[in-house]
C-alpha cells in the first residue's frame, strides 16, 4: 500500500515538476491531508527550515572528527615546524629547522633516495599497469575475472607482510638467488648493496601496486568508445599505434590521477624500507618518511620532524602542480 | 597464435602476482632453514602446527588476531556510517558551504599522513588514549577517500525518489536508511573493503600509538618478530600467512562488488 502511494506521488511529482515545485507541494499536501490536517503555510515553513538543517546533521560527524583528528594536527604540525624543544618546552626558533634541514646530509640523502625510487618506480609501475589493463580489456578473453583478481590480490596484503615475504625471498641464500644460481647467473647481493637494495624496493613496490593501478585503468577503459578503435582499424592503424594514439590520450586524466596518487604514496614511503632494508646499507634506502619517523619517535625531536613533514607537503604540492601542468599543456 | 601469446603473458603475470603468497605458505609449513636450503622444495611441509605453536608463544596469536579484527571491524562499520552520511549530504543536498567543505576534504588527501602523526601522538597522550583501541580507531574515521567514493556513487541516485518519499511523509533518516542505502550495496561493499584494508594493514600509526605487546595489531607484531636478532622464518611465515588470510577472505567475499563499485566511481 505504502509502495503504491509512493509510486503515485512519484508520477505526480514528475508531472508536476514542469509546472514548478511550489504547486506540487500544495497539491500533495492536499492529498495527504486526510491523515495530517496541518495548515499548508506552517507546514511549508517547517519543511524549509528542516531541509536547511538536515544536510548539516548528515555531515556533522565527519566534519567534527575531521577537524579534531586531521585539520587540527595539520595546523599544529605546521606551527611545530618552527619550534624546537628546549628542556621539554616547545619554543619558537624561526626558520632554524628549515635551515638545518638543507645542511643535513642524512636528510639530503633520504631526499635523493626517495626521488630515485620515485622516478624509476612510478613510471615503470604505471606503464606495466596500463599494459595489463589493455590486455585484460580485450573482449574475447576468457577467465577475465580470475586474471583480474590474481593481479589485484597483492594490493590487499599488508605492506609489512609482503615486505617480509620479499625480504625472505631476496636474502643472500633466498629463493631468488638460488634460482639465479641455478640459471647460471650467480647470486646478487639484493639487500646489502646500495644499488640492488633500491632495486629490491622498486621490485617489491611494483609487485604490490601494479594490480591496484590496473583496476583503475580498467575502469577508465570501459569509457573509451569502441568506435574510435574501429575507425583506427579501418584506417589501418596497428594495435601498438592505437595504444599510443587512442588509449593513452583518452586515459590521460586517469593516468594523471594515478601518477599523483603514486607520487604522494612514494614520498611517504615508510613501511617497505622499514621492513625490507631497515634503510640500509648505510642509509642507501633511507626515505624521507623513515627519517621523519626516526627523528620524531627515536630522538623525539618533534619540531624538526614536523619540518620534515612539511617538506613532504611542499614537495607533493609542487610535484602535483607540475604533473597537472605537463598533462594540461598537451591537451 | 597471437592469442596464445596473450594468454601466456597474462598467466605468467598472474603467477608472479600469486607466487609470493604460495611461498609464504610453503615457509609456514616448513622449518626455518628449509627456505634457504640447496634442495628447494615447492611442496608444503608438515611443520605448520609446530610453527603456529611457536608463533603463539612469541606474539600470542589470539590476542593479536582479536586486536586486529576488533579494531578493523569497528573502524569499518563506524567509518562507513559516518562517511556515507557525509557523502549523502554532499551528493543530494544543496547547502551553504557544501563545495568548500567538500574541496577541503579532497585537498586533505594530498597531505601526507606524516604531517598529522606527531600532533596526533601528543593529542592521544593528552587524552590518555595511548595503548588503547580508541587511539587506533578514532583518528581516521572521517576518511576523505571513502566520502569521495560514496558521493560519486550516490550522484546517480534519482532525486525524484527522495523527493517522492519526502512528500510521502518519510523522515530524513528513514529516506537515508530505507531508500538510499539499500540501492548502494556495491558502493558500500567497495568502500567497506577500502576501509577494512586500510585499517587491517595500517602500520605506522599503530607502531606509534601502541607500545605494549598485548595491544599489537598484526603488522606491528610481525614487524617486531622480524626485527629479532635470531629470526625463526617458519614462525614469521606462519604469521604472515595468518595475517593475510582474513583480508583475502574479506576481499574475495566482496570482490564482485568491489570492482563494480570502483567502476562506478571512475566512470562518473
Amino acid at each position: 500500500m505504502r509502495d503504491l502511494v509512493l509510486r503515485l506521488n512519484l508520477s505526480f511529482y514528475l508531472n508536476a515538476n514542469k509546472k514548478g515545485r511550489g504547486r506540487l507541494r500544495t497539491k500533495t499536501v492536499e492529498t495527504n491531508s486526510v491523515t495530517t490536517k496541518v495548515e499548508g503555510r506552517t507546514e511549508m515553513k517547517k519543511h524549509v527550515w528542516k531541509k536547511k538543517i538536515v544536510p548539516y546533521i548528515f555531515i556533522a560527524p565527519s566534519v567534527i572528527l575531521f577537524s579534531i583528528f586531521m585539520l587540527y594536527p595539520i595546523g599544529y604540525s605546521f606551527v611545530m615546524s618552527f619550534q624546537t624543544s628546549v628542556g621539554g618546552e616547545m619554543t619558537f626558533n624561526g626558520l632554524e629547522n628549515y635551515k638545518r634541514l638543507f645542511n643535513d646530509a642524512i636528510f639530503l640523502k633520504a631526499l635523493k633516495n626517495t626521488f630515485i625510487i620515485l622516478i624509476i618506480q612510478v613510471p615503470l609501475m604505471l606503464f606495466l599497469a596500463l599494459i595489463l589493463a589493455v590486455l585484460l580489456h580485450s573482449s574475447l578473453l576468457k577467465w577475465k575475472a580470475a586474471f583480474r583478481v590474481s593481479f589485484f590480490l597483492p594490493a590487499v596484503t599488508s605492506l609489512v607482510a609482503y615486505s617480509i615475504i620479499f625480504s625472505i625471498m631476496l636474502m643472500n641464500d633466498g629463493l631468488i638467488n638460488q634460482l639465479l644460481e641455478w640459471l647460471g647467473i650467480g647470486a646478487i647481493p639484493w639487500l646489502s648493496h646500495p644499488f640492488w637494495a633500491k632495486a629490491s624496493l622498486i621490485l617489491a613496490m611494483t609487485w604490490r601496486w601494479v594490480g591496484y593501478n590496473m583496476v583503475i585503468y580498467l575502469a577508465a577503459l570501459q569509457n573509451i568508445s569502441e568506435d574510435l578503435y574501429e575507425a583506427a582499424s579501418i584506417d589501418g592503424a596497428s594495435k601498438v599505434r592505437q595504444f599510443f594514439s587512442i588509449t593513452i590520450p583518452q586515459l590521460k586524466p586517469v593516468i594523471l590521477f594515478t601518477a599523483i596518487l603514486s607520487t604522494i604514496g612514494t614520498l611517504q614511503l615508510f613501511d617497505e624500507p622499514y621492513t625490507l632494508t631497515k634503510g640500509g646499507p648505510s642509509d642507501e634506502t633511507l626515505t624521507i618518511g623513515m627519517y621523519l619517523y626516526q627523528t620524531g619517535f627515536r630522538y623525539f625531536d618533534f619540531g624538526y620532524a614536523s619540518t620534515i613533514a612539511y617538506v613532504i607537503v611542499v614537495l607533493i604540492a609542487i610535484l602535483s602542480f607540475i604533473q597537472f601542468k605537463v598533462s594540461g599543456d598537451e591537451r | 597464435m597471437k592469442k596464445i601469446g596473450l594468454y601466456v603473458t597474462l598467466t605468467v603475470g598472474a603467477l608472479i602476482s600469486l607466487f609470493p603468497f604460495y611461498w609464504a605458505f610453503i615457509g609456514a609449513t616448513n622449518e626455518s632453514g628449509k627456505l634457504f636450503s640447496k634442495q628447494l622444495s615447492f611442496t608444503p611441509g608438515t611443520k605448520l602446527i609446530e610453527n603456529v605453536i611457536n608463533l603463539n608463544e612469541s606474539i600470542g596469536i589470539s590476542r593479536v588476531m582479536f586486536n586486529s579484527l576488533f579494531v578493523s571491524l569497528t573502524y569499518t562499520c563506524v567509518s562507513l556510517l559516518v562517511c556515507t552520511m557525509a557523502a549523502y549530504a554532499f551528493a543530494k543536498f544543496e547547502f551553504k558551504g557544501r563545495d568548500t567543505i567538500f574541496a577541503i576534504f579532497l585537498l586533505s588527501m594530498m597531505i601526507p599522513y606524516h604531517a598529522t602523526v606527531i600532533p596526533l601522538f601528543k593529542m592521544m597522550a593528552a587524552f590518555g588514549w595511548l595503548n588503547t583501541y580508541k587511539a587506533l580507531i578514532f583518528p581516521n574515521l572521517a576518511y576523505p577517500f571513502a566520502i569521495f567514493l560514496m558521493r560519486q556513487n550516490m550522484l546517480a541516485f534519482p532525486n525524484a525518489l527522495i523527493e517522492a518519499a519526502r512528500i510521502d511523509g518519510a523522515g530524513e533518516w528513514r529516506i537515508f536508511f530505507r531508500i538510499v542505502l539499500p540501492s548502494m550495496k556495491p558502493a558500500l561493499a567497495a568502500t567497506a573493503i577500502f576501509l577494512f584494508m586500510y585499517q587491517w594493514n595500517s602500520f605506522l600509526w599503530p607502531l606509534i600509538a601502541v607500545s605494549s605487546t598485548d595491544m599489537y595489531t598484526f603488522p606491528v607484531a610481525l614487524s617486531s618478530l622480524f626485527g629479532l636478532s635470531r629470526i625463526d622464518y617458519g614462525q614469521v611465515m606462519a604469521g604472515v600467512t595468518l595475517a593475510t588470510v582474513p583480508i583475502i577472505i574479506f576481499f574475495l567475499a566482496l570482490q564482485r562488488h568491489f570492482i563494480s563499485g570502483m567502476l562506478g566511481s571512475a566512470v562518473k
